[in-house]
C-alpha cells in the first residue's frame, strides 16, 4: 500500500515516488495523504512537505514556497515555485 | 590583380574568421543540449498546471472569475510582449519575431486598436524603435544574466499583472520563438492575458473537494500559469537562439572554407604566372648573350 507522490517545480520534476504518506501544509491547516485519500484541492502555505516513507519512520523535510497541491486518482502532486533541501 | 602577399593575407584572415565561427558553432551546439534538457524538465509542471487549471476554470464562471481571467471587458488597448534574444549572431532569428510583432501590430492598428509594447531582450528594441518609438512601454533586460531562469518569468510576470491589475491594457499577446528543431524556430503569438480558457475539459466524475473554495485557488493559480508561460517563452528563446546560431555559424564555417579554397587557387595561379615569367626573363637573356 503506497501513495505515489510527485513534487514538480518548473525548472524539473523533483520527486517521483511511493511513499507511505505526505503531510502537506495547506493554506487552511495540514493535512495528511495517505492511500486512496478522496480527490482533493488546496493551495498551500509556504513550508514544509514532510514525507514519510514507511509508517512510523521519521519523515523527510522538503520546503516549499508558493505551491499547489492535487489529490487525485493518481495520487499526490504538488506544485511549486520553489523547493529547498 | 592583388599581388601574392595580399592574397597571402586575405587567406590569413579569413581562415582566422573561420576558426572563431567553428568555435561560436561547438559552443552553440552544446549549449543547445542543455537548453533543451532545460526546456523538456520544465514540461511536468507547465501541463500539470494547465490540466487543473482547465477543470478549474470550467467550474468557475460568469462575474465570479477573478479579473485575469474574465479581463477588463473592453478590448480597446493591446500590449504585445516581444522576447527577443540578448545576443546576435543567430542568423534571421531576431529579425523573424520582429517581423511578426510588426504583423501583428499592423492587424490591430488596422482594427482600430491602441497596441503598446513590452520588450524582453536587447535585440528587438532597435527595430521596432525604429516603427513604433512612442509605443514602447518597457524594455525588460535579461542581458545580465547568465542563466535564464524562474525568477525572470517571475519578475516579468508580476510586473504584467500589476499593470494589467492597474488597467494599463485590455489584452496581452505574447510573441516568442518556438524551437521546432536547429533548423526551424517559428515565431508564435498566444493571448497572454487575459488568460484564455482552455477549450478542452474532461470533465471528472469524481466530486473534488476545494480547500479554500474554486474561485480563490484560481485567483491564486493565474498569476502562476501566466509565469509558466513567460518562463516557457523564455526557455524557448534559449533553445531557439542555440539552435539559430549553431545553424548561422555553420553556413559561416562553410562560406569561409569555400572562400579559402578560392583564395588559394588563386594564389597558387599567380605564384606561378611570376615564376613562369622569371624564367621567360632567365631565358631571354641567356640567349641574347
Amino acid at each position: 500500500m503506497a501513495l505515489h507522490f510527485e513534487l514538480v517545480t518548473p525548472s524539473k520534476l523533483v520527486r517521483s515516488e511511493d511513499v507511505h504518506m505526505v503531510v502537506v501544509p495547506g493554506a487552511e491547516g495540514e493535512f495528511g495523504v495517505l492511500e486512496g485519500h478522496a480527490p482533493f484541492m488546496s493551495t498551500i502555505r509556504d513550508g514544509a512537505v514532510q514525507v514519510y516513507k514507511t509508517e512510523g519512520g521519521e519523515p523527510e523535510s522538503i520546503m516549499v514556497r508558493g505551491g499547489f497541491a492535487e489529490v487525485g486518482e493518481k495520487g499526490l502532486t504538488v506544485l511549486a515555485e520553489h523547493v529547498e533541501g | 590583380m592583388a599581388s601574392l602577399k595580399e592574397l597571402k593575407d586575405r587567406i590569413g584572415s579569413v581562415k582566422s574568421t573561420q576558426k572563431i565561427t567553428k568555435a561560436k558553432q561547438m559552443v552553440a551546439a552544446a549549449k543547445l543540449r542543455k537548453a533543451q534538457a532545460a526546456a523538456e524538465a520544465a514540461r511536468p509542471y507547465a501541463s500539470r498546471l494547465a490540466s487543473v487549471m482547465g477543470s478549474l476554470a470550467s467550474k468557475v464562471s460568469g462575474d465570479s472569475a477573478p479579473l485575469l481571467l474574465r479581463g477588463t471587458g473592453a478590448d480597446k488597448r493591446h500590449l504585445l510582449v516581444v522576447v527577443n534574444t540578448d545576443k546576435g549572431l543567430c542568423g534571421g532569428l531576431n529579425s523573424n519575431i520582429v517581423k511578426a510583432a510588426k504583423l501583428q501590430a499592423q492587424k490591430l492598428l488596422a482594427e482600430g486598436k491602441d497596441v503598446t509594447f513590452y520588450l524582453v531582450g536587447k535585440k528587438g528594441r532597435a527595430p521596432i524603435r525604429r516603427d513604433y518609438e512612442s509605443k514602447i512601454a518597457f524594455n525588460f533586460d535579461t542581458s545580465n544574466v547568465r542563466n535564464i531562469g524562474f525568477a525572470e518569468a517571475e519578475a516579468i510576470a508580476d510586473d504584467l499583472v500589476a499593470r494589467f491589475e492597474a488597467g494599463e491594457f485590455d489584452v496581452a499577446h505574447l510573441i516568442y520563438p518556438e524551437f521546432k528543431s536547429a533548423l526551424a524556430q517559428d515565431p508564435t503569438v498566444v493571448q497572454l492575458l487575459p488568460v484564455p480558457s482552455p477549450g478542452t475539459v474532461e470533465a471528472s466524475d469524481a466530486a473534488v473537494e476545494y480547500e479554500p473554495d474554486e474561485e480563490e485557488i484560481l485567483a491564486d493559480l493565474l498569476p502562476r500559469y501566466v509565469k509558466t508561460q513567460l518562463f516557457g517563452a523564455l526557455l524557448e528563446r534559449e533553445a531557439s537562439e542555440q539552435g539559430a546560431s549553431m545553424t548561422a555559424m555553420d553556413n559561416a564555417t562553410r562560406n569561409a572554407g569555400e572562400l579559402i579554397d578560392k583564395l588559394t587557387i588563386k594564389y597558387n595561379r599567380s605564384r606561378q604566372a611570376a615564376i613562369t615569367t622569371e624564367l621567360i626573363e632567365i631565358i631571354a637573356g641567356a640567349e641574347a648573350l
